[in-house]
């Protein structure tokens, strides 16, 4: 009567048996490796070439690797001990950056799981452990959208100038106030003309009339909640995008750039303990510039020669010939209000769609109506330190604030230097609002006080459930360690970060798992010492045991759930792991140690006595 | 072995005034507490800088605070943290100060107050606009569990038995942070945490004696309702006790071993145990009868599924 069905009985050893193959990775600890990635957006990285490359270093060097391995972005190759791995890391520096001043990619220290090749294959990997266990930086940003609305504002002050004059409509002065522009005018007819003109010219503003008096008429101009909504969107992207490019020069294997919420972001660093380094490249401001190319005949023979001439500069264009750039500066990144890649209308090449505000168009439009068929440069200038993105020569005067950038470029290049445009610089500045370090050794103690507090633990459990509950108690333990290898087995396959608060709610967890066992073990006793027979004892204590476990697992659920909603960072590792827990429970609990208690007693047609302890009767 | 041979069932019902005058007092001190004394809440609500340092050997503190007093460090806290080696220090937001590299300028004033190098293990610094949100979102995260246990139990029992648990538990949650009051425990965000999964967890009791509850309205109708609370508490008094008993160890574990990180987390989770048996058992039950819970309301959700099944 105590049987379960073959299907339900192979169903639970196979997922036992997943469990089991999910939670290896986590024994085998980690080796020493070294990541090579990219560490420019125009430069991508080839995983095949560059493990080609990577494999050829460490042969020159003779350095012997366990294993290289590739992903779309990055290539790692693993070492038996940390002496091969920083001798590794040089060789592979040498051979891949040879200018050390301008770097191609990231060569990073990193540690890779040691699980054999077959467990990676499947992803099964090890748990994703916290900052608070790895030790390094986590930043929180909070980006600074008034301060954004306020720039984007000021840029639509002079569009709307712009706009104005171009349709004769005369004002009395256009001002920004708070959130909104005014623009004042002396007459009611004037406001009109003003009115249809700025809404022919753009959809992304909410003109209302306002008239403050005899003769002081005004239109208030705002942000539809639309164009309010792409400005947040695009400064959060624009930022994160800033952000990754700096970061790939700190050198993290694994940096995390995440946004929070509809104005943070998130930075965690691993491993990285100079925070002040840290901050300072994060913090910093990169400028895109425009000036002209010095076409003077014999002038660059003559910089190449190592007598630059005056109000000039020397640098190498992508593709790596030389060029001669003035120092005056025409143009800055501040008048750019976004970069798209696209094509070129007549010829149907790749191109760069740029986006001038209205002062910054006028100043292109003199420009190239005064250099026709000479070159420009577009520089992006970072820690001091110029890099030419773009030389293209001017062919046509070019009006209205679009400027398109043409000619020798493919279309992932087109993309790549669209971004690197918008990427240069910040759109809106930011705020470290939280910061968070951990040393290594806190990271490594606390992994270690997290393992012995779930041991000892799950010892103490385990000891008395043999005791008190015999038999039925052994197959509780089983039970429990089932559950913990489920947990592990979910928290490895999800990837979820697991943190000293996570650790605290698996061992939580499991306390509080026991109390399904309990629950079954106390009911059959009562059933026995009701007068039941031993098999129809074990059937309805687990029928009856069950509702209750349903419940109070529910209830529990229900605190989960809230922690992970409303909690954040601490709060909601402890509620991911809290709430897993629970759900694996409620399977090993119930259906585990039922297949087990059948296995044992399920084929037997009469039993004497279960073994569960001593049953003690009121009338003995 | 067994530990609770138990002959017939206890009057607890008896003693119910008694146990609610006990908890209504607990409850008044613990609110006393807490509007006089307060919560010694953690960096991450207040926001400021913590800074935890080690030292190869025991570092006396008080050259500590006289370094960090003349480099001009306003109303700093210097404890020690676990060991005599392990020292923490708290510095408050200041309004205009630039927070930015305010560890490493600290850090250089450590390493001119002692002549032993300190070595940084944790900084952490919170923004003043992170502390406020964090609290309200607990604050939700309080009400959405409230409710939902409500409202879950309503559904599963009887709104009657949800109002008497979770007026029970929140008494739970209440005398825990009495208990950080009085003693000045610091209260962190992983002290919340504990709180919420504490009232999570002691809900779990008052919904074992409930479901026997009904099963015994349901079984024998010649019993009374304080004799049916007394008899549901009675047969699973064992159980409560035993599943207590397992989640405290262990908690107890993670109380000697978990280190100082833990600690508090712990000591928040043993106080909601302790208290959890007793208030899920002699507090909700009580309350259930004096809500008037009876025979009919359970009896009467059986006979309409027979009727919907035949």
């Amino acid at each position: 009567m105590n049987r379960y069905p073959l299907w339900k009985n192979l169903l639970i050893g196979l997922i036992l048996l997943w469990g089991l193959i999910y939670t290896l990775p986590n024994f085998y600890g980690e080796v020493p490796a070294v990541q090579v990635s990219s560490a420019k957006a125009t430069v991508k990285l080839d995983p095949a070439a560059a493990t080609d490359r990577v494999a050829n270093a460490l042969r020159e060097a003779g350095i012997d690797n366990q294993g290289i391995f590739s992903d779309a972005t990055s290539v790692r190759a693993r070492f038996a001990g940390t002496d091969e791995q920083i001798r590794a890391k040089d060789a592979i520096e040498r051979a891949l950056n040879p200018d050390p001043q301008d770097p191609g990619y990231v060569v990073a220290l990193n540690l890779l799981p040691a699980s054999p090749s077959w467990l990676t294959a499947i992803h099964a990997l090890p748990m994703y452990l916290g900052l608070d266990l790895r030790g390094g930086v986590h930043f929180l940003l909070q980006v600074d959208m008034p301060g954004a609305l306020a720039k984007r504002l000021d840029s639509l002050s002079g569009d709307l100038r712009t706009v104005l004059r171009d349709k004769n409509v005369r004002h009395a002065g256009i001002n920004r106030e708070g959130e909104s522009v005014h623009i004042r005018f002396r007459s009611e007819a004037e406001r009109d003309a003003a009115r249809s003109a700025i809404q022919a010219s753009t959809a992304d503003l909410q003109l209302t009339n306002r008239d403050d008096g005899a003769g002081d008429f005004r239109l208030v101009a705002t942000l539809t909640p639309q164009a309010l909504q792409t400005m947040r969107d695009f400064a959060i992207k624009q930022n994160i995008g800033t952000l990754h490019n700096r970061i790939n020069e700190l050198g993290v294997a694994e940096p995390v750039i995440q946004q929070q919420g509809a104005e943070r972001i998130v930075v965690q660093l691993p491993g990285v303990q100079d925070v002040a380094k840290a901050k300072d490249i994060l913090g910093r401001t990169a400028t895109l510039e425009v000036r002209m190319v010095d076409d003077t005949p014999g002038a660059l023979e003559q910089a190449m020669a190592g007598n630059v001439p005056f109000g000039t500069e020397l640098y190498t264009e992508r593709g790596g010939l030389p060029l001669l750039v003035k120092k005056q500066v025409v143009l800055t990144g501040d008048r750019l209000t976004d970069a798209q890649p696209g094509f070129d209308g007549q010829t149907h090449e790749p191109a760069v769609h740029l986006t001038l505000d209205a002062a910054g168009a006028r100043i292109f439009r003199d420009l190239t109506r005064e250099n026709v068929g000479k070159r420009m440069a577009i520089l992006l200038i970072e820690k001091g330190k110029g890099e030419v993105v773009t030389a293209p020569v001017i062919r046509t005067e070019i009006g209205g604030g679009r400027v398109q950038i043409s000619g020798r470029m493919s279309t992932t290049e087109a993309t790549d230097v669209a971004l690197l445009l918008r990427a240069g610089s910040l759109a809106a500045p930011m705020e470290i609002i939280e910061e968070r370090t951990v040393g290594p050794s806190l990271g490594a103690d606390n992994i270690s006080k997290g393992f012995h507090s779930t041991l000892w633990g799950f010892i103490a459990i385990a000891v008395f459930m043999c005791i008190y509950y015999a038999l039925f108690g052994v197959v509780s333990t089983i039970a429990l360690a089932a559950n913990l290898l489920l947990l592990v087995a979910l928290l490895s396959l999800l990837q979820a970060t697991l943190t000293l608060p996570g650790i605290a709610a698996m061992a939580l967890t499991l306390g509080m798992a026991i109390d399904a066992n309990v629950l079954i073990n106390e009911r059959i006793r009562e059933e026995l010492r009701n007068g039941s027979s031993p098999q129809a004892a074990i059937a309805a204590g687990y029928d009856r045991a069950f509702g209750t476990i349903l419940d109070s697992n529910v209830t529990s659920l229900i605190a989960g759930i809230a922690l992970l909603v409303f909690g954040s960072g601490p709060v909601r590792g402890f509620a991911v792991v809290h709430c897993l827990g629970l759900l694996t429970s409620m399977f090993s609990a119930i259906l585990v140690s039922r297949m087990l208690i059948n296995v044992i007693y399920g084929r037997r047609r009469k039993i004497d006595k279960l073994s569960i302890g001593q049953v003690w009767k009121p009338g003995n | 072995m067994e530990f609770f041979r138990i002959k017939k069932d206890y009057p607890f019902m008896r003693h119910a005034l008694v146990f609610n005058v006990i908890s209504l007092l607990t409850f008044l001190l613990a609110v006393f507490f807490l509007a006089t004394r307060g919560l010694h809440l953690s960096v991450e609500f207040t926001g400021g800088t913590v800074l935890e340092v080690t030292y190869a050997e025991a570092q006396p503190l008080e050259p500590l605070r006289e370094a960090l007093a003349a480099d001009g460090y306003t109303d700093t806290l210097v404890q020690n943290f676990g060991s005599a080696r392990d020292i923490m220090i708290r510095l408050p937001n200041k309004e205009g100060a630039d927070s930015n590299g305010l560890a490493e300028r600290v850090m250089g004033t450590l390493q001119k107050a002692s002549t032993q190098p300190p070595e940084l293990r944790r900084v952490e610094f919170v923004g003043p606009q992170v502390g406020k949100e964090l609290a309200s979102d607990g604050a939700m995260a309080l009400l959405l569990v409230i409710f939902g246990i409500v409202i879950y139990l309503a559904m599963r029992f009887e709104w009657r038995l949800g109002v008497a648990t979770i007026i029970a538990n929140l008494h739970d949650v209440v005398i825990i942070l009495g208990f950080f009051a009085f003693f000045q425990w610091e209260f962190s965000l992983a002290v919340l945490a504990a709180t919420l999964a504490v009232l999570g967890y002691s809900v779990n009791e008052s919904v074992v004696v409930f479901d026997r509850v009904r099963e015994t309205f349901r079984k024998k109708r010649n019993m009374s309702t304080p004799e049916v609370l007394n008899h549901a508490i009675t047969s699973t008094i064992s159980r409560t006790v035993i599943t207590h008993g397992s989640t405290q160890m262990m908690v107890l574990s993670m109380l000697l071993f978990g280190g100082e990180t833990l600690h508090y987390f712990a000591m928040a989770l043993t106080i909601g145990i302790c208290f959890g048996i007793y208030s899920s058992v002699l507090v909700a039950s009580p309350l259930a009868m004096w809500l008037g819970i009876s025979r009919e309301q359970f009896v009467k959700v059986k006979k309409e599924k027979e009727e919907a099944v035949v």
